[in-house]
Parts: C-alpha cells; sequence; structure tokens
C-alpha cells in the first residue's frame, strides 16, 4: 500500500482518531475498566502507607538501648503486614483482572480483522502481501495487546506512585524535597536525550536483523543451486556482509543502550547520596526525625523509578497506536460491494454464459481485456488458449466475479450476473486452479470442504476416481492424516489430485479448469481422463491448458492475444485456417 | 553451550575478564552506598561534625560516579564481545549449512536450518551479553549485599537470609509451571498464523465455495483457544511480583521487629535498620536478575544446543580414492541403486552410456526418479550401490569443485536471488557480459529483457517474483549456458515456456552447444524426443531406453505418453 503523503499537522488528529477507537474497545467493558482503574488505585495508594508506617515504626524503636516502646511497634509492624498483604492481593486480582479485559478486547480484535478479511474482494490480496496481512493480525494486535494490558495500568501507578510519594516526600521535610530539583529535570533530560538517540538506532538493528532473515531464507531454500555450481564462498562472503551489518547495527543499539541501567542507576544513587547528605544534616539541626529520614529515603526511591519508565511507557504507547492504526486501515478496508438490491438467488442453472463487449483492467489505465464477446451454449467446452499473460485467468476472475468489468455485460442463463447473489453465482460452478490449496485438517475435510454432510463414503468415491485413492489409503491415518503447512510432505500433483476430487463432489452445472493438470504428469492424466471425462460431461466448461492434447476436442477453442480473442473456432477450423493456433500446435513437433 | 563457550568465547577470555572486573569494581561501588549511609547516620552524625557529613556525602557522589563510569565501560565491553562472538558463530554455521550434503539438509528441514541461522542466534547473541551484565553484577550484588549485611549487623541478616530461599523457591515454582504454559501459547499462536495464511493464500477457493462463515467459525475457535492459553499463562506468571513484593515487605517488617529488639538491649543502632531496609531492596533486585538470567540459559542453551547439533555434523560424501580408466562413453550409470529413506528404492539397477556431445532425455511419471538421477551424477547424493563415472572417473573420485565445474544446471523449481538479472546469470563467477549476453540470448531471454527498462541491470525480487514462471525460466537456462558447461542439465526447466518458445530454445542449444553433454527432464514428450537417446523411467526403473522412433515401436509407457500429448496418428 502507498503510504499518505506524510502530512504533518493530521497526524495528531490521526492519533486522537486511534485512541477513540482503542477507546471504544474498552467501553465495551465499562465495569472492568473502572474496577481496574479503582483498584489500581487502592493498591498503590495503600503500599504508599508502607514506608510511613516503617518510619514510625522506626521511631517508636528510637536511639538509645532499653527505650524501645514495644506496643507502638508492634502496633505500627502489625499495620504495615496488613496493609502490605491487602497490596499484594489487590495488585494480583488486578492483574488478573486486566488479563481477562485485554484478552476480551484482543479477541474481538481480531475477529473484527478476521471477518473484515474474510469479506474483502479478492482484488485486496492480490494487491496486499500475506506476510503483511498475517503481522496485522498477530503482531500488532500482540503489540496493541501488550500495551493495553501493561502500560495503562503502569501509566496509572507511575502517576499515583510519583504524586503519592511526592507529597508523602513533602509532609515529610519540604526542604528535603528540593534534592530533586536537581536529580528530577537532570534524569528527564537524560530520558529524552536517551529516546531520541537509541530509537532510531533499534530500528536499524531490527531492520538489518530482517534483512539478514530475509537473505538467510532466499540462499538456504537456494542451497542446492549454489552447491551446484560451487558458490558456497561466494554466497559466504555476501552472507558475512549481511551479518556485519547487522551484528554492528546490534552493537551500535547497545552502545547506547547499556548506558540507560547505569545512568538511572546513578540517577538514583545520586538522590540517595543527596537525601543523605541533607537528611543528616536536617536531623542534626534538629528539623527531621530519624524514622523520618528512613520514610523519606524509601520514597525517593519509588518516586524516581516511575519517572525513569515513563519515557519507556510513552514511546511503547507510540508503537501501539501505530500498531492499532495498521489494524484500524484494515478494518476500514472497503468490502467487497454488497449483491444488488432485490439480488436473485439462481436455482436451476442451465449453463448458458454470454459475454458481450466486456472491457476490463486491474488498474484503470491498463486495459488487460479490451474487446471481449463470447457465448458458451449449455454442456459445450471452451478451451481458451494463448500465451502467459494474455489474460486467460482474467476471464474467470470475471465469470466468477472476483472482479467485475469496466464495462460490457455478462449473463448467465440470460440474466446480467451483478442482478444474482455471489454466493448463488459461485456455487453455480466448480472449479480447479492451477494455484492446489490444501488447508490444515483432514484429507477428508479437504476433499469435502464444499459439499456439506458429504459421508465417507462419497469421499473415498471421489478420491478414487480421481485416482487419489490408493495413495490416501497408503497415509499413516488414511483419510484422517491432518495434512499440515499446506500439505507438506505431498507432491504438487498429488496435491492437485486432491483438489480434483473436491471438485468431483460438487455439484455445480459450470466447470472451470485453469491448468487442473498441470502438476498431474501425463500417466497419471491420462488415468484420471476418464474421471475428468465424467466430471465435464453435461456441464459447461471452461478449460485453460498448456496441453494442447487436452483441448482438441473442445467445442470451441478461444484463442486469446493481447486480450482479446484472436481466432475462435474448433480444432480443424482453426488448423485449416493456419493462424496462431496453427503455429502453436505445430511448434509441439519442432 | 559448552561447544559455544569453549571455542567461540575463549579468545575473548582476557577481554571479559578485564571487564568482569570492571563490572566488579562498579558493583561494589554500588554496594557502598547503602553502608556509607548507615555510617554517616550511625557514626557522624552523632558527632555533630557538618563538615564531615559533606565529606561522606561527597564520597557517596563519588562512588556514584564511579558505578556510572564502571558500569558503562563494562557494558560496552560486553556488548563488544557478544558482537564478535555472533559473528563468528553465524559464520561457522553458514558455512558449515552450505557444505552439508544434500541428505544432511533434507534430514534438518530448509526452515529448521533457517531458524537454527537466525532466532537461535540471536538468542545467543542476547545471552552473551546479557550473562556478561548482569552475570557477575547479580551474584555480587546478592552476596555482597548478604556479606555486608552480615558485617553489620550478622542476627539481622538471618531474618533476611531467611526469606530469600522461600522467595527463590516460589519465583522457581512458578516460572517451571509458566515455561511449558507459553510453549502452548505459542503453539495456538502458530496455528492462529496459519489458518490466516490458509485464508489469505486460498482466498479465492473460499469465496467460490462461500464458505466464509465456516471460515469465520473455524478462526473463532482458534482465537479463542489463543485467548485461553494466554490468560492461562499470564494469570500463572502475575502471580511472580505480588508474591515477592509480599515477601520483601514481610521481610522488612519482620527486620524492623528483631530489630527493635536488638536495639532495645542496645546490641545495634537504628542506622543500621535503615540500611538494611536498602541493602534488601538490593538483594531482591539481584534475586530477579538471577531468575531472568536462568530463564535467559536455558533458553539460550536450547539455542546453543541446536546450532552446536548442525556445527558437528560429521563430514558427508568423502572425496574417495580411485584410477581413472579409459573408456570411450563420457557418462556411464552402471547398474545404479538409489534410496532417499533407505527404504523403498528410488532408483533401481539403471545403466545406461552417453558419449560426449549426445543428448540424453528422461521422462517419466511424478516419483518416477528423474530427478535423482541427476542429483546422483552431480554427488549431491551418493548411490548406494553401482558406479557413476564421468570421463572415466568414478564421480566420487572428482574433487566437488572440479565435478561441479564441468555443470551447467536448472533443478526443478531452481531459484533466482535477489540481485539484478545479470548478477543471477553470473551467479559470481566473474563472467564476461558478451558470455552473459549470448547465454540470455540462446536462452531466448533477450527479447523481454530488452523489453525490460533496465535491461540486463534490471534488479529481481527474492526468489524473482517480479517474473513471470517462463521468464524465470529462460533466465535460469542462461545462468546454464553462461559459463559454457560440459554437462548441461535441464530437469523441468521449459514447463512454463509456451511451445513456440520451447522449440525455440531447443533449436538454439543444437546450434550453439553441440559439443555439450545435454541431459533434459520433461514431461512434455515434445521436449525430449529429438534427443539421442530418451530414458523412460517408471517408478525407479528403466522401462525403456531409444530414440524417440524405437520407443515409440517399443516401449508401451511411451507411446502411452505420445498419444496423450500429441496424437498417435499424426506422429507416426
Amino acid at each position: 500500500m502507498p503510504k499518505q503523503p506524510r502530512g504533518l499537522p493530521e497526524k495528531p488528529k490521526d492519533r486522537k482518531q486511534v485512541l477513540r477507537r482503542l477507546w471504544g474497545y474498552l467501553c465495551r467493558h465499562k465495569g472492568m475498566v473502572a474496577a481496574a482503574l479503582l483498584l489500581t488505585l487502592v493498591s498503590n495508594l495503600l503500599a504508599l502507607i508502607g514506608p510511613a508506617l516503617s518510619g514510625r515504626a522506626i521511631d517508636a524503636i528510637g536511639v538509645e538501648a532499653g527505650k524501645v516502646d514495644f506496643p507502638l511497634v508492634f502496633y505500627y509492624c502489625g499495620w504495615m503486614l496488613g496493609f502490605y498483604l491487602v497490596s499484594s492481593i489487590l495488585s494480583y486480582v488486578l492483574s488478573v483482572l486486566m488479563i481477562h479485559l485485554s484478552q476480551k478486547v484482543v479477541f474481538r480484535m481480531r475477529e473484527d480483522v478476521f471477518q473484515k478479511l474474510a469479506r474483502l474482494p479478492v482484488s485486496f490480496f492480490d494487491r496486499h502481501q500475506t506476510g503483511d496481512i498475517v503481522s496485522r493480525i498477530s503482531y500488532d494486535i500482540d503489540t496493541v495487546n501488550a500495551s493495553l494490558s501493561n502500560d495503562l495500568l503502569q501509566i496509572a501507578t507511575s502517576v499515583i506512585t510519583v504524586v503519592g510519594s511526592f507529597a508523602m516526600m513533602l509532609r515529610i521535610s519540604p526542604v528535603l524535597v528540593l534534592v530533586f530539583v536537581v536529580t528530577v529535570p537532570a534524569s528527564i533530560l537524560f530520558t529524552r536525550y536517551m529516546t531520541r538517540k537509541v530509537r532510531p538506532l533499534f530500528r536499524s538493528r531490527s531492520v538489518k536483523l530482517g534483512e539478514l532473515n530475509g537473505y538467510v531464507e532466499e540462499v538456504i531454500s537456494g542451497q542446492k543451486t549454489a552447491k551446484a555450481y560451487h558458490r558456497e564462498a561466494y554466497f559466504l562472503k555476501h552472507f558475512d556482509a549481511k551479518n556485519d551489518e547487522a551484528v554492528d547495527a546490534y552493537y551500535r543499539a547497545d552502545y547506547y543502550g547499556s548506558m540507560t541501567g547505569p545512568s538511572v542507576n546513578f540517577i538514583n544513587n545520586l538522590s540517595l547520596a543527596f537525601v543523605s547528605m541533607f537528611g543528616a544534616v536536617l536531623f542534626l539541626l534538629g528539623h527531621l526525625r530519624l524514622g523520618a529520614l528512613s520514610s523519606f529515603v524509601l520514597y525517593s526511591r519509588k518516586f524516581s523509578g516511575p519517572i525513569n519508565e515513563i519515557a519507556n511507557i510513552v514511546s511503547e504507547l507510540q508503537s501501539a497506536c501505530a500498531a492499532a492504526e495498521r489494524v484500524f486501515r484494515l478494518i476500514d478496508e472497503e468490502p467487497e460491494p454488497a449483491d444488488a438490491p432485490g439480488a436473485a438467488e439462481l436455482e436451476e442453472v442451465r449453463g448458458d454464459v454470454e459475454m458481450t463487449h466486456v472491457r476490463f483492467g486491474y488498474l484503470p489505465d491498463k486495459i488487460v481485456i479490451h474487446d471481449l464477446n463470447l457465448h458458451a451454449a449449455p454442456g459445450k467446452l471452451i478451451a481458451i488458449v494463448g500465451p502467459t499473460g494474455a489474460g486467460k485467468t482474467t476471464l474467470i476472475n470475471l465469470l466468477m466475479r472476483f472482479y467485475d468489468p469496466n464495462s460490457g455485460s455478462i449473463r448467465l442463463d440470460g440474466i446480467e450476473i451483478d442482478q444474482v447473489t455471489r454466493r448463488s453465482l459461485r456455487l453455480s460452478y466448480a472449479m480447479v486452479l492451477q494455484d492446489t490449496w490444501l488447508f490444515s485438517g483432514t484429507v477428508h475435510d479437504n476433499i469435502a470442504y464444499g459439499k456439506k454432510g458429504a459421508t465417507r463414503a462419497d469421499v473415498i468415491a471421489a478420491a478414487k476416481a480421481a485416482h487419489v485413492h490408493s495413495f490416501i489409503s497408503r497415509l499413516p491415518q488414511g483419510y484422517d492424516t491432518v495434512l499440515d503447512g499446506g500439505g507438506m510432505g505431498i507432491s504438487q500433483g498429488q496435491k492437485q489430485l486432491l483438489t480434483i476430487a473436491r471438485a468431483m463432489l460438487l455439484d455445480a452445472r459450470m466447470l472451470i479448469l485453469d491448468e487442473a493438470t498441470s502438476n498431474v504428469d501425463t500417466r497419471t492424466e491420462l488415468r484420471i481422463q476418464e474421471a475428468m471425462r465424467t466430471l465435464m460431461a453435461g456441464k459447461t466448461c471452461f478449460v485453460i491448458a498448456h496441453r494442447l492434447s487436452t483441448i482438441r476436442s473442445a467445442d470451441t477453442i478461444l484463442v486469446v492475444k493481447d486480450g482479446d480473442i484472436a481466432e475462435q473456432g474448433n480444432h480443424t477450423q482453426l488448423m485449416q485456417s493456419g493462424g496462431i493456433y496453427a503455429g502453436l500446435y505445430r511448434s509441439q513437433f519442432q | 553451550m559448552k561447544k559455544i563457550f569453549s571455542v567461540y568465547l575463549r579468545p575473548y577470555i582476557p577481554r571479559m575478564s578485564v571487564g568482569l572486573l570492571i563490572k566488579f569494581t562498579g558493583t561494589i561501588m554500588d554496594l557502598l552506598l547503602p553502608w556509607i549511609l548507615s555510617y554517616l547516620i550511625d557514626d557522624i552524625v552523632p558527632r555533630n561534625n557538618f563538615p564531615l557529613i559533606l565529606w561522606w556525602g561527597g564520597a557517596m557522589i563519588l562512588c556514584a560516579v564511579a558505578a556510572l563510569v564502571t558500569n558503562i565501560v563494562a557494558n560496552r565491553m560486553a556488548s563488544r564481545v557478544a558482537q564478535l562472538t555472533t559473528r563468528a558463530v553465524r559464520h561457522d554455521l553458514f558455512a558449515k549449512i552450505s557444505e552439508l550434503s544434500c541428505r544432511q539438509v533434507d534430514g534438518f528441514g530448509i526452515p529448521s536450518l533457517e531458524s537454527r541461522l537466525t532466532t537461535d542466534t540471536y538468542n545467543i547473541h542476547q545471552m552473551i551479553g546479557m550473562m556478561q551484565r548482569m552475570g557477575v553484577r547479580a551474584p555480587i550484588l546478592l552476596l555482597g549485599g548478604i556479606l555486608i549485611t552480615w558485617m553489620l549487623e550478622p542476627v539481622l541478616s538471618l531474618v533476611l537470609i531467611a526469606t530469600l530461599p522461600l522467595l527463590g523457591g516460589i519465583i522457581f515454582y512458578i516460572s517451571r509451571k509458566g515455561v511449558p504454559l507459553y510453549t502452548r501459547l505459542q503453539q495456538g499462536v502458530d496455528a492462529m498464523v496459519r489458518t490466516v495464511r490458509e485464508n489469505i493464500t486460498g482466498i479465492r477457493v473460499i469465496k467460490a465455495l462461500s464458505k466464509t462463515d465456516y471460515e469465520c467459525a473455524r478462526f473463532s475457535s482458534v482465537n479463542g483457544e489463543v485467548v485461553r492459553r494466554e490468560k492461562k499463562a499470564g494469570i500463572t506468571m502475575s502471580l511472580t511480583n505480588p508474591v515477592m513484593n509480599l515477601m520483601l515487605n514481610a521481610g522488612l517488617t519482620a527486620v524492623i521487629l528483631v530489630g527493635a529488639w536488638r536495639v532495645n538491649l542496645g546490641l545495634t543502632q537504628p542506622g543500621k535498620i535503615l540500611a538494611f531496609l536498602t541493602y534488601f531492596t538490593i538483594i531482591l533486585n539481584a534475586l530477579m536478575s538471577i531468575n531472568r538470567m536462568f530463564m535467559m540459559y536455558s533458553k539460550g542453551s536450547a539455542s546453543a544446543a541446536r546450532m552446536v547439533e548442525v556445527l558437528e555434523t560429521p563430514e558427508d560424501l568423502r572425496l574417495r580414492d580411485g584410477v581413472s580408466r579409459k573408456e570411450e562413453a563420457y557418462i556411464v550409470f552402471d547398474h545404479v541403486t538409489f534410496s532417499y529413506q533407505k527404504k523403498e528404492d528410488n532408483l533401481n539397477d539403471l545403466s545406461f552410456r552417453l558419449k560426449k556431445g549426445e543428448s540424453l532425455g528422461i521422462i517419466g511419471a511424478t516419483g518416477s526418479g528423474k530427478s535423482t538421477v541427476v542429483n546422483l551424477l552431480m554427488r549431491l547424493y551418493d548411490a548406494d550401490s553401482g558406479e557413476i563415472r564421468i570421463g572415466g572417473r568414478r564421480v566420487d573420485t572428482i574433487p566437488p569443485e572440479a565435478l561441479h565445474r564441468m555443470f551447467g544446471v536448472v533443478f526443478q523449481g531452481d531459484v533466482l536471488f535477489g540481485d539484478t538479472i545479470a548478477a543471477n546469470i553470473d551467479f559470481g563467477r566473474g563472467l564476461s557480459r558478451e558470455q552473459i549476453t549470448h547465454a540470455a540470448e540462446c536462452a531466448q531471454a533477450k527479447e523481454f529483457i530488452d523489453g525490460l527498462p533496465d535491461g540486463l541491470e534490471h534488479r529481481l525480487t527474492a526468489k524473482g517474483t517480479n517474473l513471470s514462471g517462463g521468464q524465470k525460466q529462460r533466465i535460469l537456462v542462461a545462468r546454464a549456458l553462461a559459463a559454457c558447461p560440459d554437462i548441461l542439465v535441464l530437469d523441468d526447466s521449459s514447463s512454463a515456456l509456451d511451445y513456440h518458445t520451447d522449440a525455440r530454445l531447443r533449436a538454439a542449444l543444437r546450434e550453439n552447444f553441440e559439443d555439450t553433454t545435454t541431459i533434459i527432464i520433461a514431461q512434455r514428450i515434445s521436449s525430449v524426443m529429438q534427443a539421442d537417446h530418451i530414458l523412460v523411467l517408471d517408478e525407479g526403473r528403466a522401462v525403456g531406453y531409444g530414440t524417440h522412433e524405437e520407443l515409440m515401436k517399443t516401449c508401451e509407457l511411451y507411446c502411452e505418453i505420445g498419444r496423450s500429448q500429441i496424437g498417435g496418428d499424426e506422429v507416426a
């Protein structure tokens, strides 16, 4: 997808909108959100009281031996334990609540994306890379999820902790708080500097790593070729360059990134040093009790933590926003336009297809089909021949309404196909495509995919007809063998036979075969010819094939060239006219 | 893991030792701070000595600065070591993988090799860096913390030590339970991604069969499963923090209680309790780091094991000794039998002879062993029995460079790389421009290459996805032709060409490469019918060997194929 031109002023508005929509997802669970915020507030406040109590307890101990006020120490310690216990329980309850909440949101989001995906027109998938779509539904939504379940609470916690401990410190000793006049701006400046410096470095680190991964994938899958040409050293040299770039980018990111820990620690230590120093002075001057100093030290530790954290959270939020935006953009894609109002359900299809003056291009300025006229009477076999890229597959895209023509009309049994429901139109075709598609499921499910309630007997009959039964029987679990990863371990030819078996189960009146046996060897093809003939009997068939032997018996052969029909007729007629078809046919024997 | 450490980290031991020493100093500085705090309050403050307070305060700041500098320096040194180690490991791994024989690659599987080279080396990189950064710091903070508290106040530190095993035990228990849950979650996510992928690649079929609702339901169920597993893992792991906090704070309370009793007996001072509270936090953080290190280490050692498995794979396909014999035939298969899985034979007792400059066509069904012939000839696999000779020498006595230099080959489903067309044809062999253009011309690729805006300098995407199938095949053929090989092997490399182009390609081969011994594997009879010899394979056995005319008379299978493709009547 081409990115929008960079309009800087628009950015904040976009982000606001993204946040509003995210909020919309959260809003469906208002009760849970409210409970979560309440819990955060309470558990953090309770945790804040702890240091105050321990300060009191230390005061109760006093400085001199034998003068410890035990009942008071016990009293405060009791309270401390109670507070800490309740606070811990609350924070556990809170995280469980947040997990439930964020998982509800994530579930909904994934469903929304997938529902949209299932309803997008085919053209969307022709334009977008699979990997990109997959990363939106997995990686991007995960990013949003992580941010929802951590960052929101983290922000709430940080704010409460910072404000709370600041208030507490202020109460204990306003003068000592002045220490933070030095350290807080220092840490803010430092984190800002770091994020600005480090973020591009981390980005380049993941980019370089991605490049390395891509290179490895490319080269390892071509390893046999590299070996055959003895090019191992050549590829190793290239790999080393990529590897260097990747580890160098990693090092550069680390070089600055590894400053963060020690620096945060330094700022904490600095605060501690100042607090000790001035605290001791104040204690000497009698402005501060010892217990108060101890509480102050504990609060100061609590206080500086989140400030350093906030920079991280902000950048996480930014990436979550970017991720959410990508997800929403997918959800906002235009779905396949609705069926025309009052569109008819096709019922008894005869299979009479007529195309008149059809003009079509995938892009408005690149017309693939200029002016196509074609009539297929019921039960006829139409073969489509022509060089690659001449628009053969486009014809099928139009017949099935994966795409609509720019102009002209396509009629089925005399009805314009945009006046019938897509569902019934598509169901009136059976098709076998060159790109075989199997999903991870049992062999049975894959064959029975198009027919509801197909029995095992039906499936076996279809498999037998497609000559895959004996192959299936040899699989470890026969028809219940689970195919995974696009049917790995099965040859292309066998995959194609499985999809032919699938098509055999359908009772459609029309049939589309797009290079349906291109991966099947000739011998097997010969064996299934009988079955193919049964499959084709009485149906209007559209056949695209390289092998001219399949085509010789067609009722009509269309020779497509540069988006137009160059020749039309049966085998004998076309051979006699001595045109393109005759040339193609003869070149077999040269 | 041991191997990774002993081989790859050894050169950096001096550097690492210096780094760790620096780290050690820095960590000690961190530990000194709270100790100074307690000294300040208990010993200096009662003396009412302002300058001394400032002195010690200054010492604290100095310690903080020292800790900052040393830690940053040490971290950077650690990053450098991690960088250099990873580079070496990755280099060796890649080199080793390119040396693996095809059988060994089959054994590992390509996706697995890929992830060993990427994810696993990445894990090792992270781990080596992390272990150096925290491996010293965390134990020192832990032990040092305990030691200092022990020196400050042995009894109070007993309280502290008592809570540690409990804490460690709980963390260990929770993470032990959590790790398998995350593994299961990852499997769930994989299943979900697979479903999405399937829906994208099969969109036409799904729409044609109107299975949209069914697919939505299928996705819903995997989605639900992922959510269920993630909840379970999350809820288990989120127990760690509250429990740790509770233990920490309970320990603190206990320190105060015991401290109160000790102060009352005059055995300790409250300043020490104060210092204790700070050390407690340090020790706990150290414990958390150690917990993380264990997780990291177990992840890293799993990765290391996977890498070492590849690195230690013994060399396959050794060069054997043998003398060359004089014989007329250039390529000889002498009673060759071979099996990939060592179960069913993929080639059975195959024999044939080719003279120099002759051509062989191989035809047969999918899985009949056509490509296996090439795999054995090029010694990508070793035959189980029988001999294969080229120019009188057994192929297993010819050094691989020399052997492979004789060939120009296009495999079935061969690959192009993300580089220019010229570079894909040249393939790093340093060929001249004329050789490349000539090869492109013979391969019938010139016409479409000239039509591209940058011609031969046109950049291909990885795997050549921006070309059509026929265009890819022609560039691959050009690659095979470019170095004028002694033996040319074309395995199913014209299937995407139309008959016209295919015929022109064969004509060009006859004209320009008459001295080249050619082996063409095809499914189309028209691609092989003019070869000097045609080998018909069926389930690994030769069922016919001869010329087209001979085979049409004698070989039943060949006739069958011939008739189906071009109609018997017209061929006769």
